[in-house]
């Protein structure tokens, strides 16, 4: 018992959680900009490699950080063009599409990795971002090594958030994007353009997707690695059920897998070898499951997600 | 001289082909402020295909369209553009409402009013615009409930509104009626003659003729894509209507006297739970017999869905008895189908036919196991595409052939397919519940004629039904359900719509009883 107390009051811990929370941040929001649309970006795993190669290589061959960033998010932005041009005026089936986008985004990744690197052992290094100081709160006893210890993307990605929340809930775009994933022909009866949003919403929340793969390689790492997403992309589509479909709620998400990811970590260290380590690497996705066991069971889904609209067919 | 409201809307010379086929054959209308105009006619007949001409969905291949506006000379409306046909006022509600569930009222209502790129709803306006429409309207809404969690009539408030909002002066409603209870219907007509007072014309589509001649002020009939009549309602009989609508006369269905037979159905004291806020049965009692149709009336969610669970064998394990010819009704749908129990379902999209499959599959869905459509486990084609020939020419359905997705079909026609399935098992009983909900005055017809002919051969008929003449014009006797419970059925005869009117308000004399 002690040695959880140990951990929870370390500013360590909250740091690495809030880190680790951090590519999953930009998942879960690209993720819930999509689905608000009505479209379900099963891409997102794929996205996730793409960005994190692209970005990555960018600033390996020459240009600097921001312009990395840069580059990961156009990536994201075209491969979730792809997906929206195939799943959204010609309806094709989302989760067959997804899957095929996530299959090509990361092979297509590995294959320029090889291509652009023919003759590395190991993988080679960037300047990654460093963490920077807020003035006044990076100060604070605890909570300014705790929370304000972190890189520009994780501050990005809190702005995000706060942007989409009322881009979401304030303005006639979003108001218009949340219509479109409940109702189609609502929007389309209140001369709105249904396929242009869904595709607007698909392709800025891949651009946000690939920013969380563009984290790993750029900010939690220095390199490039195959297999380096591990599954990030398919923990934020569960999150995003697990918020019901609000930002806030899926920062919390995001948040709170993190802290657990930090949590099994430090407590694999605390309890030694007493219990296979696997046991520990398997909570937080327990966790995941029983969260959405319970809490997302009357989630308030968005009536129109996976359906497409095709006009004039009944 | 009188002076003639000016006038907001003309169509032209309206033709339009689809292939071979005409959908609207040289049509011209004009709408005058502040008056109500209802377009009568059957399924198919081109109303449809009219107004997606006058909202810029389609493009006519002659003729134009013209909107006035404040009292100016009409000027066309160019063809093909939605977005024109939303600026010069004109808005539409649509049978299927369009709004979004999980949105509030007022944010479905202030969709699409602000240019997407501003950065700001202005919600607090919009909030303060919808209130003075509301108080103006007679509409009342909670604008911050959510729309999922509305009633079918507070959600075409809603939709009334959204059109209003935007500044519409010709409000065209398609078949505003079909989803209201009679209540609600009262309502709805009473907002639609303070709007018309206000200077709005309305265009009201339907094909109930006592609507027709209870709302309108003047009737535009269409059939086979021509109009055939355009006259003052005042003075108008609705057989004289419903002759120029259908081409020819209608011979009102008629029940032949005749002698029930013995005890088919008896429910003794049968209490099933309600549930989500829709009633149960509480301790219904009723007997129907061979060669009888009791007609169940009553606003709907009084139970009656809970009775025809009951009957259909899908709603749990009943309190009391239930009998059909002295054994117990057992539950399941294959069981009481077994047991002789055919049903007409009311949602007959869902509930009643798979809309992918064809019409022949539909057809041969209840009798799967049986030899007349398989042998040793493989379907019979040639004698399930037989049997859906002479269905198809014996209940008259309209449609391409036996393999045609029933989902093309027209509901009249789709329900004339779902009576040729149940009518051929040759059913004891048949549980017949809103079998013409929505459907036109022929197939409305065809659907009595078989219930009646059903009755002859002697079957009892449970018919569930909000259409008070179609209770009055079919049973032999009518209960009411209010609450979960049902009033004793009494004999037709004598039975008047007040009566019944008072029997569905559950009057103390009956509660107390």
């Amino acid at each position: 018992m002690d040695a959880v107390l140990d951990i929870l009051l370390s500013a360590s811990f909250w740091a690495a959680a809030v880190r680790i929370a951090t590519p999953l941040m930009f998942g879960v929001l690209g993720a819930l900009i999509c689905e608000r649309a009505g479209v379900l970006n099963l891409g997102i795993e794929g996205i996730f490699t793409a960005g994190a190669m692209a970005g990555w290589l960018a600033v390996y061959l020459g240009l600097d950080l921001w312009s990395g960033v840069l580059v990961a998010a156009a990536v994201g932005a075209s491969l979730g063009l792809v997906l929206a041009l195939l799943t959204v005026p010609l309806g094709l089936s989302q989760h067959v599409t997804g899957i095929g986008v996530t299959l090509l985004a990361t092979s297509l990744s590995y294959f320029v990795y090889r291509v652009a690197l023919p003759n590395v052992s190991s993988p080679p290094r960037i300047q990654p971002f460093a963490p920077v100081a807020v003035p006044g709160l990076s100060d604070l006893p605890f909570i300014g090594p705790a929370l304000f210890g972190q890189t520009p993307l994780t501050f990005l990605a809190l702005a995000l958030f706060a942007v989409a929340a009322f881009v979401l809930h304030r303005t006639p775009l979003g108001l218009g994007l949340r219509a479109v994933g409940e109702n189609p022909a609502a929007v389309e009866s209140a001369g709105l353009d249904v396929h242009g949003l869904r595709i607007g919403a698909v392709v800025v929340g891949s651009a946000v997707m690939a920013l969380g793969g563009a984290f790993l390689t750029m900010a939690a790492f220095n390199a490039f690695f195959f297999e380096m997403t591990g599954g990030r992309g398919w923990i934020c589509i569960a999150l995003t059920v697990f918020a019901s479909w609000r930002p806030g709620k899926a920062l919390l998400g995001a948040l709170l897998f993190g802290a657990f990811d930090a949590f099994q970590l430090r407590l694999q260290h605390a309890v030694g070898g007493a219990v296979p380590s696997q046991v520990f690497l398997m909570l937080p996705y327990l966790l995941s499951i029983a969260a959405l066991c319970t809490v997302a069971r009357r989630a308030d889904y968005p009536k129109a997600l996976m359906v497409p609209y095709l006009k004039g067919q009944r | 001289m009188p002076k003639t409201p000016p006038l907001v809307l003309r169509i032209d010379g309206v033709t339009k082909r689809f292939g071979a086929l005409v959908a609207n054959d040289a049509i011209s209308l004009d709408l005058r402020a502040g008056e109500i105009l209802a377009l009568l006619g059957e399924n198919g007949a081109g109303k449809s295909t009219l107004m997606n001409i006058l909202f810029g969905h389609y493009v006519a291949d002659e003729g134009t369209i013209a909107v006035a506006r404040d009292g100016g000379a009409p000027e066309p409306l160019p063809p093909g553009r939605p977005g024109a046909a939303l600026a010069a006022g004109i808005g539409m509600v649509h049978q299927h409402f369009a709004l979004a569930e999980s949105l509030t009222v007022l944010e479905n209502v202030a969709l699409g009013t602000r240019p997407v790129w501003s950065p700001s709803l202005r919600l607090g306006e919009a909030r303060a615009r919808l209130g003075r429409l509301m108080a103006e309207s007679g509409l009342a809404v909670d604008p911050d409930r959510r729309v999922g969690h509305l009633t079918v009539g507070e959600k075409q408030r809603v939709e009334i509104l959204k059109v209003l909002y935007r500044g519409a002066r010709i409000l065209v409603l398609d078949e505003p009626t079909a989803v209201l209870t009679p209540g609600e219907v009262e309502g709805l007509f009473a907002v639609l003659r303070r709007l018309v007072a206000g200077g709005l014309a309305i265009v009201f589509i339907s094909h109930k003729l006592g609507e027709v001649t209870a709302i309108a002020d003047r009737v535009a009939i269409l059939r086979g894509g021509r109009k055939v009549a355009d006259r003052p309602v005042a003075g108008a009989s609705r057989a004289e209507l419903a002759t120029l609508m259908v081409g020819r006369e209608i011979a009102p269905s008629r029940r032949a006297p005749r002698a029930p037979g013995p005890p088919l159905l008896v429910l003794d004291a049968v209490a099933v739970p309600g549930e989500r806020g829709r009633a149960g049965l509480d301790g219904v009692s009723l007997t129907v017999h061979e060669g009888e149709i009791v007609g169940i009336a009553g606003v709907s969610g009084n139970g009656q869905g809970a009775l025809a669970a009951l009957l259909a064998g899908t709603g749990p394990r009943p309190g009391g008895r239930a009998t059909l010819r002295g054994a117990a009704i057992g539950s399941g749908p294959g069981a009481v189908m077994r047991a002789g129990i055919g049903r007409i379902p009311e949602d007959r999209h869902h509930e009643g036919v798979v809309p992918s499959l064809s019409i022949a599959e539909n057809l041969a869905i209840e009798s799967l196991g049986e030899p007349s459509v398989s042998r040793l486990g493989f379907l019979r084609w040639g004698a399930i595409r037989a049997r859906a020939r002479a269905a198809i020419t014996a209940y008259d359905v309209r449609c391409p052939g036996p393999d045609a997705p029933i989902r093309l079909l027209s509901g009249g026609n789709i329900q004339k397919v779902i009576l040729a399935r149940v009518l051929d098992r040759s059913p004891r009983l048949i549980l017949a519940n809103q079998p013409t909900r929505g459907l036109d005055v022929g197939a409305t017809a065809a659907v009595h004629d078989r219930l009646l002919q059903a009755r002859e051969r002697g079957a009892g008929v449970v018919l569930i039904s909000e259409d008070l003449d179609e209770i009055l014009g079919l049973s032999d006797r009518v209960g009411v359900m209010v609450r979960g419970r049902l009033s004793a059925p009494e004999p037709v005869e004598g039975l008047t719509l007040e009566r019944l009117g008072l029997l569905m308000g559950g009057s103390p004399e009956e509660r107390a009883a």
